[in-house]
């Protein structure tokens, strides 16, 4: 019905209206330049964070599992007490005995002592207590000297592992192994130098002083309800779901848990964080797009204001194209067109806004966002947002120009 | 197929528009009957009041009578809709405005390619037919000008232009001439008098004999009905203009009826002048 020609003029008279109006265009596109921008930027940040911590998840190994003490949810505090739910050494040492797809597992607890070597003694260091398998669930090997091995825990040996930032600190030969320090008074034997390369965790920084002595030993020196967790593995990635059954199974048989009894601790395979992980991330997404809604809205209504604007400064152009022939449609589309190229044009300034912002996200040091990114489903968003908000907030104004009586619009001053 | 010259263009008949302002009412047009053929130029007469402007409206499908018919070119144009109204006067009505209606951004060949814009169709070679329509009204030196940086009369000449260019059953002129000095005003005229002797049917709106005595017929209007339709030659109130007095001639009306129109004429003048300020 409506030829090319429309279009092309349509669309050219869109852009010299908006730029024979720059300032006042700009102004009017505030609203969806800021709710663009800080939305795209928000996105920006949240797939940086995205890929950075998943990759730090795969780092960790897809096939990994923890396993804590948890009250039962609306559970009675009495009926559960602490001491009632932590793990047990006789526990971990049923998984390893008798879950058959666990490849390793070691318990972990941690105590802090003090430690001395020479004339150097420092307070408090977190001391961990482990079984050798925690290199492998860990996948922390030994720089110099040895790794734990069974017969450390077995017999109890006063040995223990050590990691960089542990000998600076304690004033250490640059090859400790061999050395004896004290830990808790007690004296140990540095068998080895632990790697630091995996020690970084959601941005925790690791590196800090770490000892580690064997869990046997660890037991001796806590008090008599310690805490301690599981660390284990898999024997593949694939059976991770079998294999929390199995954990859980001989968990609940150990603690003579009923069938319908609650479960008074969680087996968590990796693959449920990333999971809960993708969820939150979700959710924060969606509180960005609701955010870029509102701003929407409210840069929408500006758009309408302007329109209705020119629509009365150009009342008598209107006139004059319904006298050489515009139907109302005719009109309506050219009012509507002009609202939605100036929404458009504000996305796209918005758009290169936000993603200047991600760039500058990716420069801060230690903000873990090195890997901000704009993707490419934000923009056709934003682009399809930025339309739809022309489209919605530009109707009135063009419908309103678009029954203009082409006689009274002839006539205005 | 009627003899093209002869053939009514414009038939209304008992054209009635009444307006409501408020609790009054305003009988503009009371049954108006017209009929303009082919290739006339005619002169639409009348003080404020007289439904001068409404008929126009309504000859240019600007509006809608209330009650009666209007044929324009064939087709009964009075009970359109808004979008079939548009078309009609997309393909069969140029207009010419007093202040021009030029779009001030755009040059006098974009202005005069407007049309072509709302034309269902047929816009290809849209800059050739431009260009044909601004060399008819002697502009083709100014096309790439913005209407600042025209004259007055060179502004009228690209709306006119603009007007021409669907070949239009009629062009309709209001007040045409009200913003341009004597000399401007000759010219366009004379640029009317010219589409006419090239078949452009014309309708001029006016209030000023000088312009309807370039007209070969006159309709005057009062209270929303013709007071009288007459040629030039015999339409009284223009007698005592240089202008009638050569249409006259050629026509061989008596000198002394020429001198008694004149009086009548004067008396005429003045009575719609006091008219047309209020």
């Amino acid at each position: 019905m409506l030829n090319p020609l429309f279009w092309l003029q349509a669309i050219s008279l869109a852009f010299s209206q908006i730029w024979a109006n720059k300032s006042r265009a700009f102004l009017t596109a505030l609203g969806i330049i800021v709710g663009v921008a800080s939305t795209t930027a928000v996105i920006a940040a949240l797939t940086g964070l995205k890929s950075k911590v998943l990759a730090e998840f795969e780092s960790v190994g897809a096939s990994k599992f923890f396993v804590f003490p948890d009250r039962p949810d609306n559970a009675p505090r009495n009926m559960y007490p602490w001491e009632k739910i932590l793990l047990k050494p006789a526990e971990v040492r049923a998984i390893r005995d008798e879950c058959t797809l666990v490849k390793a597992v070691t318990p972990i607890t941690e105590v802090g002592l003090d430690v001395e070597s020479g004339d150097k003694r420092i307070e408090g260091i977190t001391i961990a207590g482990i079984w050798p398998d925690w290199h492998m669930v860990q996948n922390r090997f030994v720089e110099e000297g040895r790794p734990f091995t069974s017969i450390d825990v077995d017999s109890e040996r006063q040995v223990c592992l050590i990691n960089g930032d542990a000998i600076k600190e304690l004033d250490l030969p640059a090859n400790p192994v061999g050395e004896a320090i004290l830990i808790g008074g007690r004296r140990f034997l540095v068998v080895g130098i632990v790697e630091t390369t995996q020690a970084r965790f959601f941005g925790m920084n690791t590196s800090s002083a770490e000892i580690f002595i064997p869990f046997s030993v660890a037991e001796k020196m806590q008090d008599r309800n310690f805490f301690m967790r599981i660390e284990g593995m898999f024997t593949s990635p694939d059976v991770a779901e079998q294999g929390e059954d199995e954990v859980r199974f001989v968990l609940r048989r150990m603690r003579g848990l009923a069938p319908s009894d609650p479960q008074t601790f969680q087996v968590a395979a990796i693959d449920k964080f990333i999971e809960q992980f993708k969820a939150l991330a979700t959710g924060i997404t969606a509180i960005a797009g609701g955010i870029v809604g509102i701003s929407l809205l409210v840069g929408g209504i500006g758009i309408m204001n302007i329109m209705l604007v020119s629509v009365s400064e150009r009342t008598r152009e209107i006139g004059l194209r319904k006298a050489v022939g515009a139907t109302p449609m005719a009109i309506l589309l050219q009012f509507l067109l002009e609202a939605v190229t100036l929404c458009l044009v504000g996305g796209f300034i918005g758009i290169a806004i936000g993603r200047l912002a991600a760039f500058g996200l990716t420069q801060i040091p230690g903000a873990q966002l090195e890997q901000a990114d704009v993707p490419f489903w934000a923009v056709v968003l934003s682009f399809a947002f930025s339309a739809v908000t022309g489209i919605v907030f530009g109707m009135f104004p063009a419908i309103k120009a678009a029954r203009l009586d082409p006689i009274e619009a002839l006539r205005h001053e | 197929m009627p003899d093209p010259g002869t053939t009514a263009i414009i038939e209304v008949r008992a054209l009635t528009k009444i307006y409501r302002v408020g609790v009054e009412t305003i009988h503009a047009l009371r049954g108006l009957d017209l009929s303009i053929a082919r290739n006339e130029m005619v002169a639409i007469m009348g003080s404020s009041g007289s439904g001068k402007s409404t008929l126009m409206n309504m000859l240019g499908c600007l509006d809608r009578p209330t009650s009666g018919a209007y044929h324009l070119n064939g087709r009964d144009v009075s009970r359109m809709n808004a979008r079939e109204l548009a078309n009609v006067r997309n393909e069969e009505i140029g207009f010419v405005f007093q202040s021009f209606e030029l779009l001030p951004r755009q040059t006098a060949l974009e202005n005069v390619e407007l049309p072509l814009v709302y034309a269902r169709g047929g816009w290809r070679g849209r800059r050739q037919r431009a260009l044909a329509a601004l060399d008819r009204v002697g502009l083709s030196k100014r096309v790439d000008h913005r209407p600042n940086q025209l004259s007055g009369g060179q502004r009228q000449r690209v709306a006119i232009a603009r007007a021409i260019l669907n070949n239009p059953s009629i062009l309709l002129a209001d007040e045409p001439t009200g913003n341009l000095d004597s000399q401007t005003t000759v010219e366009i005229l004379a640029l009317f008098r010219q589409l006419h002797a090239e078949g452009q049917t014309v309708v001029i709106v006016t209030h000023e004999d000088e312009v309807a005595a370039h007209c070969q017929r006159v309709v005057r209007l009062r209270d929303g009905r013709v007071l009288s339709d007459l040629p030039i030659a015999q339409d009284t109130a223009g007698r005592h203009l240089p202008a009638v007095r050569a249409a006259t001639a050629e026509v061989g009306v008596p000198a002394h009826a020429a001198a008694q129109a004149a009086a009548h004429t004067a008396a005429h003048a003045t009575e719609q002048g006091g008219g047309e300020t209020c």
